[in-house]
C-alpha cells in the first residue's frame, strides 16, 4: 500500500460518484430524488476541487469550493421550494406527470 | 501519513455503497439518510485531504441544511399527495448506458493525464489561509454571495408561502 493517495485516486473517486449521480437524475422519476442525484454529482465535483486544492497547495482552490457549497445550498433550497410549488398546483410529483409546456 | 490511505479506502467503499443506496432505494425517505451518510464521509474525504474548515462546512451546510430541507420538502409532499413514498425508477437501461459512457470517458481522461506531481507538505494553516483569502482577494464574490443567500431565501419564502 502506498505511503499516500495519489491525485488520481480522489479523481477516480469523484469520477465514480458523479457517475452514480447521473445514473440518479436520468433514472429517477420523483422530483425531489432527481434533485438528490443532482446533490451527489455536485458533491462529486468539490471532491476534485478540494483535491486540486491540496495538491497545488493553493488555498484558493477551496475558497471556490467554499463558494460552491454554499452556492449548492442556495440552489437545493429553491429547487425545493419549487417542489412543493408545484405539489400544490399539480398534486404530483413525478417528473413525467409534469408536462405543462409540452406543445 | 500512513494511515490515509486506509482512511481513504474505507471512506471511498462507504461513498461509493451510499452513493449507489442514493439512487436505488425504493423508498425516498431512505434514500435522504443515505444522502446525509455519503455527505459526512465527503467531510471525511475533506479532513484527508488536510481542509478542515471545509470539512467543519460541509457538515454544517450539507449535512446538516440540505437533508433537514429535504426530509421537510418529502414530508410536506407526502402529506399533500397522500400516497406512500415509494418511488419507482425508469429506463435504467439507458441511465446506465448513459452513466458508464460518462464514467469511461472521465476515466480514460484521468489515467492518461500527468498527473504525477506528489502531494507537497501542509504549507501553514489552510483555515487561516482560507480566511485571508476571503476577507482580502475574494470580498466582492463573498459580499455577492451573501447577497446570493438573500435572494435565494427571499424566493424560497415567496415560492412556498401558503396560500392566502
Amino acid at each position: 500500500m502506498p505511503a499516500s493517495v495519489s491525485l488520481q485516486g480522489y479523481l477516480i473517486l469523484a469520477a465514480v460518484l458523479f457517475a452514480v449521480g447521473l445514473f440518479g437524475v436520468v433514472t429517477r422519476r420523483n422530483t425531489i430524488g432527481i434533485l438528490l442525484g443532482i446533490e451527489l454529482m455536485l458533491n462529486a465535483v468539490n471532491i476534485n476541487l478540494v483535491a486540486f486544492a491540496r495538491f497545488n497547495g493553493d488555498p484558493v482552490g477551496m475558497v471556490f469550493t467554499l463558494f460552491t457549497i454554499s452556492i449548492t445550498v442556495a440552489e437545493v433550497a429553491l429547487g425545493l421550494a419549487l417542489v412543493i410549488l408545484i405539489f400544490r398546483v399539480r398534486r404530483t410529483a413525478i417528473a413525467d406527470h409534469l408536462d405543462l409546456l409540452r406543445g | 501519513m500512513s494511515l490515509e490511505p486506509i482512511a481513504f479506502g474505507a471512506l471511498a467503499v462507504l461513498l461509493v455503497a451510499s452513493a449507489l443506496a442514493v439512487v436505488l432505494t425504493k423508498n425516498l425517505f431512505h434514500s435522504v439518510l443515505w444522502l446525509a451518510l455519503t455527505l459526512t464521509g465527503t467531510a471525511g474525504i475533506f479532513l484527508t485531504l488536510d481542509a478542515e474548515f471545509l470539512a467543519a462546512v460541509q457538515l454544517l451546510l450539507y449535512a446538516g441544511g440540505v437533508v433537514t430541507i429535504a426530509v421537510f420538502a418529502i414530508v410536506v409532499t407526502e402529506r399533500l399527495v397522500g400516497d406512500r413514498i415509494t418511488q419507482t425508477s425508469r429506463q435504467i437501461f439507458s441511465g446506465l448506458i448513459i452513466a458508464g459512457a460518462v464514467l469511461v470517458g472521465l476515466l480514460t481522461f484521468i489515467l492518461r493525464a500527468p498527473l504525477t506531481r506528489p502531494r507537497p507538505p501542509l504549507a501553514g494553516d489552510f483555515t487561516r489561509a482560507i480566511g485571508d483569502a476571503v476577507l482580502t482577494r475574494f470580498v466582492l464574490s463573498f459580499e455577492l454571495l451573501g447577497m446570493l443567500f438573500l435572494a435565494a431565501l427571499l424566493g424560497a419564502l415567496y415560492f412556498a408561502r401558503p396560500d392566502d
